[in-house]
């Protein structure tokens, strides 16, 4: 099933939206505006049977103008068939979250959040996933330096002054006579 | 009566907990012994291959992605080396299909094999892993022939092979696997009528089909539910579709029907390896005929100017990969693997991502084991088998 038989069996289940052969040379590809990837991912479970989303992701093309795409590769077992979609979002976009639709979307967009900065509206959760909570920066995005240096914050090592020290020896003394 | 204290408790578990496959976090809020909600904290072993694969040439990305998923090292590696062959529109030899074939099953043979060992372990059954990792330990050794290597072979390569069969690895995989289904009955005669581990597996961590399509586990933890699916019967690659097995499936969803999905997985993966050993021939083509991708024969190097000067090109500059992007699934030991990559056209990576089975599997557990029991929460774990290197990449 290409990627324009699938665009003529979604157009009527999700009106208004515009959608968009693209190129592949896997199994189809359709570009899906930001604001109806919900109700696109809703028609694709409900009516069209794909019933798992295997992957969320999400690649930055740096210097082109809607600079981030993010790829959502779905699945239906019963009907043997893949499907890709893309949403283009601009550097400051966002994209609202599928996992009312699709439970398993929760953590892929949260990775997708923690290494590409990309905001999931309504999202329940979009908290750092690999990353440590303090971290600065989302290391997938172009402009991230590769080779940087950083000791991470939230382990800061437990500092004991002298006087402590030998205070906790000393009370460690009396509890072991007594 | 009225000092009993009724609120709950919060237990940390991991992330050194042995039972933890590595370095999973989980903090557990109790109710008494009862599970009230579990939170999982996950990114201690994230060492950013996949940004530093983008840093790489193409061919350098194979043994990135091998230390992704360390018990399945092949899995990883067939699944990069098929997306990138998508891309270039590269078709393998039958040769270099078969060989494929029988590395990714004994892969699959050596990662349940560390799934048996260590899940029997965390649930009483020690003696399971000194069994298990007594067999793994001649599929390593095949490791070694064929590349030097016991973990990561990088043997797979895009294009091919990295090198052909040396001598006497028909003997020593014929050896291995005419050895192999009596050990497993040994295994299925320490676990699958053993009281103690059905108590501690049956009825326990419950995934339905559908829960598991929602949640994305699509894998062994799918078919113990019921499903069928499986990407080698449903989207066959390097020849699957040519092979005579079949697809285990349970219906109960629970540990234990994980327990038999998997051993009866490793006859299967016997079947295969048996058939595709049969077909492959010890000498032959080892890869495809494509010169941007593959250097030339030693011989022609050392002999021919045009040969040196490809051998050159592709250890210096790499090759170039026409921009797009491919996602090429295969059926892993811990589910579907699949590597999306995206090229813009030169000899690096613009974007590689692998799909983690044990991702989903982790992210999933807290509805697995919400209203349970804590013990039953290392059962659970391990049944999903997770690697916490493929989790966190």
């Amino acid at each position: 099933m290409d990627a324009q038989a699938i665009i003529d069996s979604l157009s009527p289940l999700v009106p208004g939206a515009a959608f968009e052969a693209a190129p592949s040379v896997d199994f189809a590809t359709v570009y899906v505006p930001a604001e109806q990837i919900v109700a696109t991912c809703q028609a694709l479970r409900d009516s069209l049977n794909f019933e798992s989303l295997v992957e969320v992701t999400a690649a930055d093309y740096l210097p082109r103008a809607p600079r981030y795409e993010v790829v959502y590769h779905l699945l239906s077992v019963s009907r043997r068939l893949r499907l890709r979609l893309k949403v283009r979002v601009a550097a400051d976009g966002t994209v609202p979250t599928v996992q009312g639709v699709y439970p398993g979307a929760g953590w892929l967009e949260r990775e997708v959040w923690d290494m590409f900065g990309i905001v999931f509206l309504n999202h329940n959760d979009l908290r750092r996933l690999l990353m440590p909570e303090d971290w600065e920066g989302h290391p997938q995005r172009k402009d991230y330096p590769v080779q940087i240096q950083k000791s991470a914050q939230t382990y800061a090592p437990l500092e004991v002054s002298e006087e402590q020290f030998r205070a906790n020896i000393e009370r460690d003394r009396v509890k072991r006579t007594h | 009566m009225s000092d009993i204290r009724t609120e709950t408790m919060t237990v940390n578990m991991g992330p050194q907990h042995p039972s933890t496959h590595g370095v999973l976090r989980l903090v557990l809020e109790l109710d008494g012994e009862v599970i009230q909600s579990v939170i999982p904290t996950i990114g201690y072993l994230h060492t950013g291959i996949e940004k530093t694969a983008e840093q790489k040439k193409w061919q350098q990305v194979i043994p990135l992605v091998e230390r992704m998923d360390y018990l399945a090292a092949q899995s990883n590696s067939l699944a990069y080396a098929l997306s990138v062959e998508k891309l270039l529109g590269l078709e393998m030899p039958q040769r270099v299909k078969d060989i494929r074939v029988l590395l990714a099953e004994l892969q699959r043979i050596a990662s349940h094999l560390i799934w048996i060992g260590t899940h029997g372990l965390e649930v009483g059954a020690v003696t399971m892993l000194f069994y298990a990792v007594r067999e793994r330990e001649l599929l390593l050794n095949i490791n070694e022939l064929i590349a030097g290597f016991r973990f990561f072979p990088s043997y797979i390569r895009i294009g091919g092979l990295r090198e052909d069969l040396p001598r006497g690895f028909h003997a020593q995989v014929q050896e291995f696997l005419d050895r192999f289904p009596p050990k497993i009955d040994e295994f299925e005669g320490l676990l699958t009528k053993n009281d103690i581990y059905k108590r501690r597996t049956q009825g326990v961590g419950y995934v339905t089909k559908e829960s598991a399509y929602a949640w994305g586990l699509v894998g062994p933890i799918a078919r113990a539910g019921g499903s069928d699916y499986d990407v080698r019967k449903y989207f066959p690659y390097t020849g699957y579709e040519t092979y005579d097995f079949k697809v285990p499936t349970a219906t109960e969803g629970d540990v234990y029907a994980r327990y038999t999905v998997r051993v009866a997985e490793m006859r299967e993966s016997v079947k295969i390896a048996k058939q595709a050993l049969d077909r492959i021939s010890p000498t032959g083509l080892f890869a495809c005929d494509d010169t941007r991708v593959v250097p030339p024969p030693k011989d022609k190097v050392y002999s021919e100017m045009e040969a040196l000067i490809q051998h050159f090109l592709i250890y210096s500059q790499g090759f170039t990969v026409p921009a797009g992007d491919a996602y090429v699934p295969v059926e892993g030991p811990r589910g579907e693997h699949g590597c999306y990559i995206v090229s813009d056209g030169t000899n690096r990576p613009w974007r590689v991502k692998m799909r983690a089975p044990s991702f989903m599997a982790i992210q999933a557990l807290p509805t697995v084991v919400q209203g349970g029991l804590i013990a039953d929460v290392v059962s659970v774990i391990g049944s999903t088998d997770v690697v916490m290197g493929d989790c966190d990449r």
